[in-house]
């Protein structure tokens, strides 16, 4: 469980974040949503310590890393896995020594130990074939499904997905949606999702946090989205028709 | 006078940050011989062909200059050598090495800022600084000395392969000239510099590379500065050097 207390983040003059906080379940997949610019991003940064917040808290599991110091947070981050927009890939490693990475810098394991480890993630995530490949030779959906490999070979106790399926087709999201939630409970993860794909938000999500001009503005979970009257999160989850359709149609359904 | 107090002061911070114990020395020494290629072994045809032609064009030119029946006939060979060891090799090829190496260090590092992979590491709990570029500045220093040695015996080689084909210094008093009041300290001078040359390039190209901020354009703007702050910082510490290091 991951809790962010009163976290507030200013770039130069520019409030970013202002007082947010948020109670992050284990073993559910938390996603925060929001516009483009909202802090989402910048929210997630500071969750990880790839930011320094300005005010607030982040407690891991009754730890809190915003005390923490450079040794310690750097403990915390092995149980820590991330899977960033782009991947995040190293271009000089092929798919199997980016999965076995992690394993090579922190474990004993032997080479064998490690190639069997970082096999098993990738056959995880449904890339059996591919370990031998470059991350210039696979597609942005493979990267990602790596991206997962390499983030669970760790056995970590917190998940983080920033924006897990931008510039993937729909089908594709769906397979990584999927994946994310289906680690999750079989992990026993804190799973933190930051997204404005509204499609991955019904299809995985348990707890719904809606961020809008640097503040959390709302939350709850999918049917609560449904029957909400908040304007700004209505203006932004119905935006489309689709969206607006399928409201009506799950309160016809009532 | 405050951005550069700014940078200057970050500058250090990554310094005392790389300079720290290895998360596993295996992997350490991996990186470091993976480096040492980057640096060393691709840049050899690069300061070959530069230093042999180098010598070979000094000893041109000395010998158009040394007109004068009162300078003797060696003497191109004595100011091509001079010339090879106290300026040519170790000043001139390590600013031909900031160009090939020193952007590509600013380059390889940038695309890996903008590409969330420095975050990555990060995110795992590797020290990014130590993990990249402490190889980059060991490998820099240890192994550009030797390519600046390769340089000045290309050099001097180019100057003899020059004689074989001009006829205004004979081979013998280039041979002769060559060895003619050698100072072995003239050695020991241009690695002092080599030395210092490749860590000037290769941690403030790492500087630029790791704190690039942006996209791909940003990209190509580290590696140019890169260049151009390495190259002025070098230029300033030769001056330095050379009174410090030859009274």
């Amino acid at each position: 469980m991951i809790e962010i207390g009163n976290i507030s983040k200013v770039f130069g003059d520019r409030k970013i974040l202002s007082d947010v906080s948020m109670y992050l379940e284990t073993g559910k997949v938390n996603m925060v949503i929001g516009q483009s610019g909202a802090g989402k991003s910048v929210l997630l940064k500071c969750l990880v310590g790839l930011l320094e917040t300005d005010a607030g808290e982040v407690w891991y599991d009754g730890r809190n890393f915003t005390e923490m110091n450079y040794e310690q947070k750097k403990a915390l981050r092995r149980e820590v896995g991330m899977l960033f927009q782009g991947g995040a890939l190293f271009d000089s490693m092929t798919v199997e020594e980016n999965v076995a990475f992690p394993l090579e810098m922190f474990t004993k394991m032997s080479k064998e130990e490690r190639t069997e480890r970082a096999n098993f993630c990738l056959k995880r995530v449904n890339l059996p074939a591919s370990n031998k490949l470059y991350p210039d030779e696979i597609s942005g959906g493979m990267k990602k499904r790596v991206a997962i490999a390499r983030a669970i070979a760790m056995n970590p106790k917190y998940l983080f997905c920033d924006e897990p399926n931008s510039g993937l087709d729909p089908q594709t999201s769906i397979v990584i949606d999927n994946l994310i939630r289906e680690i999750t409970l079989e992990y026993n993860m804190t799973t933190v999702v930051i997204s404005h794909d509204m499609n991955s938000v019904m299809e995985i999500s348990d707890n719904i946090f809606f961020v809008f001009n640097g503040q959390k503005w709302w939350e709850g979970n999918r049917n609560d989205l449904l029957k909400t009257d908040n304007k700004e999160l209505c203006d932004f989850v119905f935006a489309s028709s689709f969206m607006k359709e399928f409201k009506s149609s799950s309160q016809s359904k009532r | 006078m405050v951005d550069i107090l700014t940078h200057l002061g970050a500058y250090f911070l990554m310094l005392r940050k790389a300079f720290t114990r290895p998360e596993k020395m295996k992997i350490f020494f991996k990186r470091l011989s993976v480096e040492m290629e980057l640096i060393g072994v691709d840049s050899v045809a690069l300061v070959s062909i530069l230093s042999l032609f180098m010598g070979a064009v000094i000893l041109i030119q000395s010998a158009y200059n040394f007109e004068n029946p009162l300078i003797p006939s060696y003497a191109e060979g004595v100011a091509t050598r001079d010339s090879m060891l106290l300026e040519f090799s170790p000043t001139i090829i390590s600013l031909i090495l900031v160009g090939k190496v020193g952007s590509s260090i600013a380059s390889e590092l940038g695309t890996m800022r903008v590409t969330e992979q420095i975050d990555a590491l990060q995110i795992m709990g590797v020290n990014p600084v130590n993990h990249l570029i402490l190889p980059k500045i060991l490998a820099g220093v240890f192994i550009i000395p030797f390519l600046i040695l390769l340089s000045m015996f290309l050099g001097i080689l180019g100057g003899f392969l020059a004689t074989l084909v001009t006829e205004s210094v004979s081979t013998h008093k280039y041979i002769y000239g060559i060895q003619y009041g050698f100072e072995p300290y003239y050695i020991v001078y241009a690695l002092t510099k080599a030395c210092v040359f490749a860590f000037i390039l290769t941690s403030i190209s790492s500087y630029q590379g790791f704190t690039t901020k942006g996209g791909a354009l940003e990209v190509g703007k580290s590696s140019t500065k890169a260049v151009v702050f390495s190259t002025i910082v070098i230029i300033l510490f030769n001056l330095i050097l050379t009174k410090l290091l030859l009274k």
